[in-house]
């Protein structure tokens, strides 16, 4: 009966996002204030019931209602009770409630808590909000409904989860990552509604500002997590390969963090608006366009759950009709935007605009990886795959200028500024990054590479500019700690959030240039040394979990006779799948990560290992850690909260 | 030219060059790095659609059935190879130093990356076997039509 209610709310809550698409835009047409009005109503209304069906979905999991086919097929009574949560959205039709559940959920957040706006505004972005929860809806009820029943025949226990998926990291990524992907809506939603009013102004930019960087914020956690879960699960020591499915993830990242730059420059001079707009445009597209790879089986991947191809087509119908819609719109509304501001060549303005080629490059360089091997299929030249070196020799390319440029932008001021000026802060940068790089290349690298050698430099290179633009800044009136204290937030947090992209590149080309990787064959007491670490294998013990068995090897790992650590890598088998899984011992560092998997057990009784030795992989995932809080400090900027938003509207009108 | 146009044509310029070097990059990049996919039968008789034979030398990727008891392991090291086939009849040995994936069975499809070393024979530097029993990737699904040993429903 549960499940009937679920399904039932599920429509309820379709039909109320149907309703908040059309009637406050209908009040608009009509001039009804209390249709306007209605939109906030409404989009809570929505919530509320598609929050109770997510609800009733997640109770049937937790009480193991098998005759609920979805949970059937993706759960398992011995599985404990947070992986039983976490099923939820272990496959396609979950996942995809939890997208609707989130969407909703931005919306409601925007109608609530955008209090200072204009009414009006408010129910246009609601309303377009509204149309979106509408086709996933109907996505939802008429193709992936996870409320179907296996009656009468129902199994006495599920399938089971994927392995694969029991791990904290699901428990978290996918939410964090849909979040991401969902939150562009209300950018691209914000970015639609002032299209159709044809007002694009700073204030429209300071409105939209805060939404695209909390959903940045949650992408960027997102990918982070994925990628940590990548390595610590998959068993291979990786912590990106690629996948089709990682890019279709980066490829908004990419779009959101071009936007959010954009954003400010309009926001504070009032350029580049309409190219801002394309872009809010681009990376809601891009989320759907990720959506769609993923979920229609189109890719071949750990993430595609679905082969439906009545999926594939409503998802792909879904995506031609908002991007053709938006994109029209776009070049019908478009042309009436005239950003005011005149700049300069050498500006910030034009620092800005750089920033924003390079990073469309860097998307359209992973956009063709991604979509030509699918394009070279469907037009009858065989399958191919664009293997890892593409990427990575075009990105180590593409993030020299990049990072040259980050370093200087927050030096320059906006309009115009006299090159002469920024010789001396600059030099001293040079030196004093230079200095440093070869300071950490001696300490911490084991030869030299020139590869190497350049991505330090670039990291520390965007640290020195980062402490040079603070100290200038900081001394421009007062003394140092006076000047220091009265930075505002969101300066802060660009220093952060550079510092955090400085931190992950360094990370980058130390593990990609110094890691070691050895598959060897080890028998019970055998050792290998290499890297002044010496790892023995002590013992294999049996292992019996609540839905696994297999065997755990036991190393102690030694450097210079001093013992660093005692690890354990486990093999497993799950039971109910008979799938083995993989689960590395990772001894985690500041400077270094220890990593052992176990291969699989030869027939003379010895163990094929891997045995990694990581530098700096923790960068890796620190860096973006940085950018996100830094996102959370400017949000969190006074200027977002006070009534300021209220008067620079009515300053402009 | 007065200076404005000096300018513009400086910008331009620059602008033109920077995509043409950035689009010969990539081509170039590309170019190197796209492997193509072959099923046993197509490396020893060429492509179904285009019937050209890789080269020797050539990196690509090979999918199909492991042989049953096709497996030899190397008493000393971790060198395997195993045998391909595919359902057009076609048998290469791929060879390849590491650790085999947790889902390597005999009688299961895998796909190789690697290098052809001579007209039947490959060396792999990666072996790779979906991590979900029911899944296929699609190549190797097609590749291996009508086999036995097979679960063919891979519509979970």
């Amino acid at each position: 009966m549960l499940a009937e209610i679920g399904q039932f709310t599920l429509a309820i809550a379709c039909m109320f996002s149907l309703l908040q698409a059309v009637y406050p835009l209908y009040g608009i047409y009509a001039g009804q204030q209390s249709a306007i009005a209605s939109a906030k109503i409404l989009t809570v209304l929505q919530f509320v019931f598609v929050l109770l069906s997510f609800l009733i979905l997640s109770y049937l999991f937790l009480v193991n209602d098998f005759t609920v086919t979805y949970i059937a097929s993706n759960s398992n009574s011995a599985l404990p009770w947070y992986y039983r949560l976490s099923a939820v959205w272990g496959a396609h039709e979950g996942s995809l409630l939890l997208w609707v559940f989130l969407l909703s959920l931005w919306s409601a957040a925007v109608a609530l808590l955008s209090k200072r706006l204009p009414v009006e505004s408010v129910a246009r972005v609601l309303a377009v909000l509204g149309l979106l929860s509408l086709g996933f809806y109907l996505f939802v009820l008429l193709t992936s409904n996870p409320f179907l029943r296996t009656l009468p025949y129902f199994p006495v226990d599920g399938r089971d989860l994927n392995p694969l998926l029991q791990d904290i990291g699901l428990v978290i990524h996918p939410p964090m990552l849909y979040m991401g992907y969902v939150g562009f809506s209300v950018a691209f939603a914000f970015a639609i509604a002032a299209l159709l009013e044809g007002r694009l102004d700073s204030a429209w930019a300071k409105w939209s500002r805060p939404w695209t960087m909390a959903a940045w914020i949650f992408l960027t956690l997102g990918i982070t997590l994925g990628s940590w879960w990548a390595y610590s699960e998959l068993g291979w020591g990786g912590w990106w390969f690629w996948d089709p499915v990682e890019n279709a993830s980066l490829m908004p990242w990419i779009a959101g963090t071009a936007l959010i730059h954009s954003l400010a420059a309009s926001e504070k001079r009032g350029v580049f608006k309409s190219w801002t707009v394309l872009l809010a445009i681009s990376a809601f597209s891009l989320s759907l366009l990720g959506t769609f790879l993923v979920r229609s089986g189109v890719l071949v991947s750990v993430h595609a759950f679905a082969s439906d191809p009545t999926r594939g087509l409503f998802i792909l119908g879904f995506l031609v009709v908002v991007i053709g819609g938006s994109l029209l719109l776009y070049a019908v509304q478009a042309a009436k935007v005239k950003s005011r501001g005149r700049y300069r060549l050498f500006s910030r303005e034009s620092l800005l605009l750089s920033n924003n080629i390079f990073l469309i490059a860097a998307l359209i360089v992973v956009l063709l990886g991604t979509l030509l091997p699918l394009v070279h299929k469907q037009i009858g030249l065989g399958s191919i795959s664009i293997g890892e070196p593409f990427f990575n020799r075009i990105f180590s390319v593409l993030i020299v200028p990049f990072a040259l440029f980050l370093g200087v932008a927050p030096l320059v001021r906006w309009q115009r500024q006299n090159i002469s000026e920024l010789m001396k802060p600059l030099t001293i940068a040079l030196i004093t990054s230079s200095v440093l790089t070869l300071l950490f290349l001696a300490l911490f690298a084991s030869h030299f590479t020139w590869l190497a050698l350049l991505g330090v430099f670039l990291g520390f290179w965007v640290l020195t500019t980062i402490i040079c633009e603070l100290y200038l800044r900081a001394t421009h009136r007062f003394t140092l700690w006076q000047g220091l204290s009265k930075l505002g937030n969101s300066h802060w947090a660009m220093s952060l959030g550079h510092a955090g992209f400085a931190v992950m590149l360094i990370g980058i080309t130390m593990t990609q240039n110094y890691s070691i990787e050895r598959d060897v064959k080890l028998a019970l007491g055998e050792h290998i040394a290499f890297e002044h670490y010496d790892f023995h294998f002590d013992a294999i013990e049996a292992l019996q979990g609540a839905n696994y068995t297999g065997s755990m090897g036991i190393f102690t790992v030694r450097k210079e006779q001093r013992l660093i650590a005692t690890m354990k890598a486990e093999k497993r088998i799950y039971t109910v799948q008979r799938m083995p899984m993989t689960e590395a011992a990772i001894d985690a560092g500041f400077t270094r990560d220890l990593y052992i998997a176990m291969g699989e057990m030869l027939p003379d009784g010895a163990w094929a290992v891997r045995i990694y030795y990581k530098p700096f992989i923790r960068w890796i995932w620190f860096g973006p850690v940085m950018m996100a809080l830094a996102g959370l400090l400017m949000i969190l900027d006074r200027r977002y909260r006070s009534n300021k938003v209220a008067q620079t509207t009515q300053e402009i009108l | 030219m007065n200076p404005r146009r000096k300018k513009r044509l400086l910008i331009t310029s620059s602008l033109v060059l920077g995509l043409s070097v950035s689009v010969g990059l990539v081509l170039f990049a590309l170019q190197q790095n796209i492997d193509l996919f072959y099923t046993p039968t197509e490396i020893i008789q060429g492509k179904n659609e285009t019937g050209v034979k890789p080269r020797v030398g050539q990196r690509l990727r090979v999918g199909g059935m492991v042989v049953p008891a096709s497996v030899k392991r190397d008493p000393t090291s971790l060198q395997v190879s195993f045998a391909l086939i595919d359902n057009g009849g076609g048998m290469v040995t791929v060879f390849f130093d590491g650790i085999l994936p947790d889902l390597f069975r005999e009688g299961q499809g895998i796909v190789a990356q690697g290098e052809l070393i001579n007209a039947t024979q490959i060396n792999a530097f990666e072996v790779l076997a979906k991590h979900d029993e029911e899944y296929m990737p699609p190549e190797v699904a097609d590749a291996l039509k009508g086999m036995d040993h097979l679960k063919t429903d891979n519509n979970r």
